[in-house]
């Protein structure tokens, strides 16, 4: 009777959760694992065989200055992106939660970039830059967009974190509407009673309700921000002269194209380490700064 | 007072309008070139075009296959969101409904995978899938988004059938459905909002996503959207026209969506994201 039953329980486990673990263990966890042996191999990629090398690619990757360049790189822009996306996304929402006609068009076409995948935006960008903005520098005299962004360095670097945020902000509009709408609306209005202005109501009372938003909001946003690899070979194709070739690229390159897959492997496992130690840093800073309403 | 009110207010839509422009711009001035010629475009980027002339949208569409692509982007996405769905929902569902320490450790490790990024995974799944051939097709990489598309929806789905109440489905097993019954019939119509919001962010995904294809199909004809507009655009890196042509045929089919749908869509957004 009791293993009757025991072998009922397993037929359900195995009918309603089977396909989704094997999928998750094969796709996810298997790869996870055994990218974790790669790193220490020396394997090419072509050959049968792959040896034992030990700590040797983590060696590697602490000479390679080329990657720490890459990564120092991705965390500017990570920086300047989550910046930008949340402060753009953050006001966009506040303007969109006040009184005010035509709401759901501009909800709308603010959040039309995120349709889009990064390859076409890339491309689509990349004509804005080198063509339709050269030709507004030359026609109306303004030095700053006379010669291509995407031809100089320095500027070029600039292009993605424009293009993310422009991009991304959309998204994080919407989360940050969803949490500006949940916030208790008699709170406001006894501080407005009580005579505070928008500015302090904003400060003491909407900011501090807002962090569980701000928190879902960073974190989506440093995530895509150390990942980005479409919109980084459609815009700038890591140019000129790699000045733009993100941590994720780099990693792309160095494993396919130079065939150093157990070098390859460990320095996207360096990356997982340091995303992983960032994002828990993030959650678990803002995560005691929350309150209730 | 009422002056500096409507002062503000006016103020508030200014700064709205000019960002609305920021936004739709871009993707005007692509509409706009891409029905002129070569030489227009490069003698003036902002001006109408002179004539409406279409013949680069089908250059481009037979250059890119756009239709053969656009029917592997339409597969793979219809098929890969279906079946993220459903298996997704039945393994929150057991999940909830068999609690012991394996499925709690189970769920454990789907929540705690969502930290590893693709990257780390790329190299490890290129190889294990290309030495038993299994790369290469479009069914390869259906199975694939299954894998990586479960634990957020397991996580996302887990969250509501908890609050679902027993009774219902003790009141079907009474009648003598079966669990697959209880849970076709009961559980998952119950979960259709949270399945709205599910879809819309895998769609949002799938449909655009770039490095996975381009690690799993190397076949020409296998080639989803993103991937052909990437060919497409290496090949014939001078043809303004013909490239903005490309970019419009690939961005209109999501926009006519978009205008149906854009409520739902903004809605799932935000489901999914206090979840």
């Amino acid at each position: 009777m009791s293993s009757q039953k025991f072998f009922d329980r397993l037929k359900v486990q195995l009918l309603f959760s089977g396909p989704t673990l094997f999928a998750f263990f094969t796709v996810v966890i298997l790869p996870f694992l055994y990218g974790i042996y790669l790193t220490f191999t020396n394997w090419d990629g072509v050959s049968t065989s792959h040896s034992f090398v030990g700590m040797k690619n983590y060696l590697a990757v602490l000479d390679d200055a080329a990657f720490w360049t890459s990564m120092y790189k991705t965390m500017k822009y990570v920086l300047l992106t989550v910046i930008l996306i949340n402060v753009v996304g953050f006001f966009l929402a506040y303007m969109l939660t006040t009184e005010i006609r035509a709401k759901n068009l501009f909800r709308a076409g603010f959040f039309t970039p995120n349709l889009i995948g990064g390859i076409i935006l890339g491309f689509l960008w990349q004509f804005i830059f080198s063509n339709v903005l050269v030709y507004i520098g030359e026609h109306f005299k303004i030095g700053i967009f006379s010669s291509s962004w995407l031809a100089d360095p320095d500027k070029a670097f600039w292009t993605l974190v424009i293009v993310t945020t422009w991009q991304y902000s959309g998204y994080m509009m919407v989360i940050y509407i969803a949490g500006l709408m949940n916030i208790p609306k008699e709170l406001l209005e006894a501080a407005s009673i009580d005579g505070a202005n928008a500015f302090v109501r904003l400060r003491k009372i909407i900011l501090p309700l807002m962090v569980p938003s701000f928190i879902v909001c960073v974190f989506l946003s440093l995530q895509r921000g150390f990942m980005v690899y479409d919109l980084n070979i459609a815009l700038t194709n890591g140019g000129p002269y790699k000045s733009t070739q993100l941590v994720s690229m780099y990693v792309y390159q160095k494993a396919f194209l130079s065939q150093k897959y157990g070098a390859g492997q460990a320095e996207a496992f360096v990356l997982f380490l340091i995303v992983a130690i960032v994002t828990l840093i993030q959650v678990y800073v803002s995560k005691k700064r929350e309150v209730e309403a | 007072m009422n002056i500096s009110k409507t002062l503000t207010k006016f103020v508030r839509y200014i700064v709205l309008v000019i960002f609305f422009c920021l936004y739709i711009l871009p993707f005007i001035l692509v509409v706009l070139n891409s029905l002129k010629e070569r030489t227009e475009i490069i003698s003036n980027p902002l001006s109408i075009p002179k004539s409406f002339n279409l013949a680069n949208y089908f250059s481009a569409m037979e250059k890119m296959n756009f239709t053969h692509s656009f029917m592997n982007s339409l597969i793979v996405t219809v098929f890969s969101v279906v079946l993220i769905t459903i298996f997704s929902a039945m393994t929150a569902y057991v999940f909830v409904r068999m609690q012991n320490k394996l499925n709690k450790f189970l769920f454990f490790l789907m929540v705690a995978s969502m930290i590893i990024p693709f990257q780390a995974i790329m190299i490890p799944l290129v190889q294990i899938y290309g030495s038993i051939g299994f790369l290469n097709s479009k069914w390869a990489l259906i199975y694939m988004y299954i894998g990586f598309g479960a634990s957020l929806a397991v996580f996302i789905y887990h969250g509501l059938i908890k609050s679902i109440p027993l009774e219902l489905e003790e009141a079907a097993m009474i009648d003598g459905a079966s669990r697959l019954q209880i849970f076709f019939q009961v559980v998952f119509p119950l979960l259709k909002p949270t399945t709205m919001t599910i879809v819309i962010l895998n769609v949002l995904w799938i449909w655009n996503d770039f490095l996975l294809p381009s690690l799993v199909l190397i076949k020409p004809e296998e080639r989803t959207l993103p991937l052909s507009t990437f060919y497409f655009f290496g090949t014939y890196s001078v043809d303004y026209g013909l490239l903005m042509a490309g970019l419009v045929v690939t961005i209109i089919p999501v926009i006519i969506v978009y205008l149906f749908t854009q409520r739902h869509i903004i809605q799932g957004v935000m489901n999914g994201s206090i979840k």
